[in-house]
């Protein structure tokens, strides 16, 4: 019995974990395999252990307010500035931008590759009557999603089960759910070049500007949240953002393509 | 066939990856488990023998958590462990401890309800004999454990069983960090969202195996212990 409580204790006790961090991120720069390419070459430079939960941007956000985390690194600008103008960030620096696109089947029923833009491509999803494959949950790339369809004044809810369809899920298992239904789907492109699953599924749209897909970092304020550790969350950012850390993202490849490229100035 | 191999290659490279989140697994579940037992045993069997107004109530209420679903549990665990929660000073939410508190909320209703049957009707049995033997307490709680120890397993195991599998409580609560709180079922989660289905399903392989090793381990003890017994 004695063993028994003792186990436990050990089991419960914190771990003490000095120089880590926590980053609350998404998950289309965990699956991208960025930071397993890009947090040994951080840990080398700055000593700073990191440990990454890979959420939607919107749950990244609301852990964070909740001080789960010592660094936010997303990619919803103007939620990210809100964050930060409530205090809940000590700032907010552009760090590196790739561009979203509309997959879709190969055969392309809607025609999608023929739009103008991408508002276009949206309509004519709308128009042939095919299925769309939403994320649903509030992610950066929902967000996005959302604010096209706005601009497109197409009322998507109104589809919601039939053609419209919101998975709730991450990124990945969207692209599973929309791969598996020849639906179309808005991804970054990140997540769609390391996505292992896609069919016959290809990019039937993209280059349009408003596609851009800007990703911030931001150090969660210890004034609000003292548990922050500060001293590593000053040197994660720092070196993210500095002359190395710039050239290592821009560095990173997947089949001989660049993910992400860096923006910080 | 490519899962199969898949798995196969995984477990005869010796795969490090894969030997630190099968081994996290193992360990969280394990030390889950035993704070679970010994926190369900003496709770079932005192449930099971002892009469008092509102223990039916408690009895319907354990049966009733028994199907609470996982990302339930990790919702409030992750609510009490958050930084802004009651108990964020300890520093607790992302650490392998978290899964264990989870795992210990999820399966210790399952061991106790289950223990509670199987107790009861032991009970049922033993009871005049016990009475006219003057057996009571302590000796008739060790008895009855004792006498049931082969159902009692039986138990524990569907409660190792539901720790181990369960994906939903610990990737909130451990937030399927690498090399810190990735276990085998969120390791599953992670490959099946990254679309790489023969992987996912080769990690399920893995699990399934170790799933029956535990259990075969066990039934074999059973044999044994029967046999020495009648030896």
């Amino acid at each position: 019995m004695k063993h028994l409580i003792i186990i436990a204790a050990l089991a419960l006790s914190a771990h003490s974990l000095a120089d880590s961090i926590i980053v609350q991120s998404t998950t289309s720069t965990k699956n991208s395999g960025l930071y397993d390419y890009l947090l040994p070459i951080l840990t080398k430079a700055t000593g700073v252990q990191v440990h990454v939960v890979a959420v939607g941007t919107g749950q990244a956000i609301k852990n964070a307010m909740r001080c789960d985390g010592d660094v936010l690194l997303v990619h919803a600008k103007s939620a990210e500035e809100k964050f930060v103008a409530a205090g809940f960030g000590e700032y907010r620096r552009d760090l590196m931008y790739n561009d979203f696109v509309i997959v879709g089947p190969q055969a392309d029923p809607a025609r999608v590759a023929d739009a103008s833009d991408a508002i276009d491509a949206l309509r004519r999803i709308t128009q042939a009557g095919a299925k769309f494959a939403s994320r649903g949950d509030d992610s950066g790339t929902h967000k996005k999603e959302r604010a096209l369809w706005r601009e497109a004044a197409i009322n998507p809810d109104s589809g919601s089960g039939q053609w419209y369809l919101e998975t709730g899920s991450g990124m990945g298992a969207t692209l599973n759910t929309g791969v598996s239904l020849s639906a179309y789907v808005l991804t970054d492109r990140a997540s769609w070049i390391t996505f292992a699953n896609k069919q016959d599924a290809v990019i039937v749209f993209e280059g349009d500007p408003t596609l851009f897909n800007q990703y911030g970092v931001i150090p969660v304020s210890a004034d609000k949240c003292p548990n922050v550790n500060r001293e590593a969350t000053q040197a994660f950012t720092q070196w993210l953002l500095s002359a190395s850390g710039q050239a290592a993202i821009g560095a990173y490849q997947v089949d001989g393509k660049q993910l992400f490229f860096p923006n910080a100035h | 066939m490519d899962v199969l191999a898949e798995a196969f290659r995984l477990i005869i490279t010796l795969d490090e990856d894969l030997f630190e989140i099968l081994w996290l697994s193992i360990r969280v579940s394990l030390i889950a488990l035993v704070i679970s037992v010994t926190l369900s045993l003496p709770l079932g069997t005192y449930l099971a023998i002892t009469q008092f107004p509102g223990r039916k109530f408690c009895i319907l209420l354990l049966n009733a958590l028994m199907g609470m679903p996982p990302v339930v549990v990790g919702l409030m665990v992750y609510m009490l462990l958050s930084r802004s929660g009651p108990l964020g000073f300890l520093g607790l939410l992302y650490t392998p401890s978290a899964m264990i508190i989870a795992q210990v909320v999820l399966i210790t209703p399952i061991i106790t309800a289950l223990a509670i049957q199987v107790i009861e009707n032991l009970h049922q049995e033993y009871r005049d004999t016990f009475c006219s033997m003057g057996v009571t307490g302590r000796r008739a709680v060790a008895a009855y454990l004792v006498d049931a120890r082969y159902a009692l397993t039986t138990c524990i195991l569907a409660g190792f069983g539901r720790a181990i599998a369960e994906v939903g409580a610990v990737i909130i609560v451990g937030g399927n960090i690498d090399h810190l709180t990735r276990v085998m079922t969120t390791a599953i989660a992670l490959e099946t969202s990254k679309g790489n289905l023969t992987l996912a399903l080769s990690l399920g392989t893995v699990l399934l195996a170790l799933s029956l090793l535990v259990n075969a381990l066990v039934i074999g003890v059973r044999e044994y212990a029967g046999k020495r017994q009648y030896a």
